[in-house]
């Protein structure tokens, strides 16, 4: 039996599930929880820099 | 916290640029959005003018509300939330500042030359070949001010927001380019270098991922930082994110070719942008219940929080308009809703209640942040600016779905002996009240963001009052 094209078209098709599969699963699994609740804080975690970066512009337009 | 680096500042000035012209350019192009609707129904307000003529405005509000108004909201929330999320200062002041003239300087060339009527007539890539490479290199700059932003991070994770908003950068910079491989034959004359199908296809390729990275991933950047901020706590769940970013772009890029249905293009690359456009349905609603979930337990701040309210809604309209897209990509729909006003209010409900929305809301955030203040001047005027874009969008689609719906029937109805029932002039005349809906509702919703500008200049002048409040107890 020859392949043909459509052969390697259901082929990756085959890979790209296999890849979604693995997507989830890498994503779900539990040794990702805590680098997910880690990432997920990010919106949160630089107040610091924000009030530094406020404040130094507030004193160059006040020496303005 | 970063005691790592006492020093560090972020580049607000890059971010408060693009957070201005936002809002002026949203108001340019809507409001020549608004002419235009105004033409379709009083065919005087085209003037006579070659200028002024609907084929000629029409390309220059879909490139002002998408490229001005979409775009320098993307650049602004990209600098900022790449900046707050990696705690680095953008990669170039310099290259920053040249992201914003240079495309400042491409919307003004767009402004210039579509009335004029140079345009390559290829939809939402119009723009003649000297513009488009203006273009290329300032997306390239853009990409390396973002890319080597993210290199500079002192956290260990990329947050996903930026993971949308760098797919969004990549993709659209392949398929400008990509798009616009053309012959130039003057200065500002150009053949595209495909031709028939081929150039369709690659038209909609193009087109279709407009939407979907340029009006989509990046503006899901913006919701998965600014609903969390807004809203006070962390996305729903991360790892959702995770899958539907994967999921979401490696889907999208396959279902350009539903908008050649029933055309020269193969059948079986018709059926592939079908399948692959009701398959787009799972990531883009999984999206959106992540952003809408990560309100619950705080259901109640949408009672006081205007801002909250805009970002919210923005992902109802979201919702439903991943919905209604998979649904016109079947083939059997399509064949009633091409070409028709449902196509435009489609669109409409994409691009006023998901992607205008979303980007009022991210500036309203924005605004006082980045003037060091704590609140907008008015939060009032956001509440009623609220109310305005919600009822001129649902007014708006409700009009075109009205409209688009009727003129597919009455352009497909048959007599007994195979002659058409109508003509095309009547199903036009039956448009006309619907036109005038679209026009009230477009109306409303460009009085909606004059309010956010008059909101967004006062707030920066009480910015400038505190400031000299300050500086007159020091002198004191």
């Amino acid at each position: 039996m020859a392949m043909d094209i459509n052969d390697l078209r259901g082929i990756h098709t085959l890979l790209v599930l296999v890849a979604f599969i693995g997507i989830v699963w890498w994503a779900y699994s539990a040794h990702r929880r805590k680098s997910n609740d880690e990432a997920a804080n990010l919106p949160f975690a630089d107040d610091d820099i924000d009030q530094r970066t406020r404040e130094r512009e507030k004193r160059t337009e006040n020496k303005e | 916290m970063s005691t790592a680096t006492p020093n560090l500042t972020y580049n607000y000035k890059v971010v408060r640029q693009f957070a201005i012209m936002t809002v002026v350019w949203g108001i340019i192009g809507m409001g020549m959005g608004v002419l235009i609707a105004s033409q379709l129904r009083f065919p005087f307000m085209n003037f006579d003018l070659p200028w002024t003529h609907f084929g000629r405005l029409r390309p220059l509000h879909t490139n002002l509300v998408i490229f001005g108004f979409g775009g320098c909201a993307l650049f602004a929330t990209s600098y900022y939330v790449v900046q707050r999320t990696c705690q680095a200062r953008l990669f170039s002041d310099g290259l920053a500042a040249f992201t914003f003239w240079g495309w400042q300087a491409i919307l003004v060339a767009a402004c210039i030359t579509l009335p004029m009527g140079l345009t390559t007539t290829k939809e939402y890539a119009e723009l003649e070949w000297p513009i488009d490479i203006l273009i290329a290199v300032v997306w390239v700059a853009y990409a390396m001010v973002f890319f080597g932003t993210i290199t500079k991070r002192q956290t260990k994770h990329i947050y996903v927001a930026n993971w949308f908003y760098g797919a969004f950068i990549i993709t659209v910079a392949v398929l400008h380019i990509g798009n616009n491989l053309e012959l130039p034959v003057s200065a500002f004359k150009s053949y595209s270098i495909y031709s028939g199908v081929t150039d369709a296809m690659m038209q909609w390729w193009w087109g279709h991922n407009a939407v979907g990275f340029f009006l989509t991933a990046g503006f899901l950047g913006m919701m998965y930082y600014f609903v969390p901020k807004q809203a006070e706590r962390p996305v729903y769940s991360y790892r959702l994110s995770i899958v539907h970013f994967w999921a979401l772009i490696a889907t999208y890029v396959w279902a350009g070719g539903h908008h050649l249905h029933y055309s020269a293009l193969p059948d079986w690359a018709q059926t592939a942008g079908m399948i692959m456009s009701l398959i787009l349905l799972a990531p883009s609603w999984g999206g959106m219940i992540n952003g809408m979930m990560t309100l619950s337990g705080a259901w109640h701040k949408l009672r006081t929080d205007p801002i909250l309210r805009f970002l919210v809604v923005s992902l109802s309209f979201y919702g439903m308009s991943t919905f209604e897209g998979p649904m016109m990509a079947i083939k059997t729909v399509n064949a009633l809703s091409h070409d028709t006003d449902w196509t435009i209010g489609h669109v409409h409900s994409g691009a006023l209640g998901w992607v205008a929305m979303i980007s009022i809301g991210a500036v309203y955030h924005l605004i006082p942040r980045l003037w060091g203040m704590t609140q907008m001047y008015s939060v009032g005027l956001i509440n009623l600016h609220f109310w305005l874009a919600t009822i001129g969008t649902v007014l708006y689609i409700v009009a075109m779905w009205v409209n688009g719906i009727m003129q597919g029937l009455m352009w497909r109805a048959v007599n007994a002996d195979g002659t058409l029932t109508y003509s095309f002039v009547e199903g036009l005349e039956n448009s006309k009240p619907g036109y005038l809906i679209r026009l009230i509702g477009g109306g409303i919703f460009l009085i909606g963001m004059l309010v956010m500008a008059y909101n967004v200049r006062m707030t920066i002048r009480q910015k400038d009052a505190v400031a000299l409040d300050n500086s007159a107890v020091q002198a004191a």
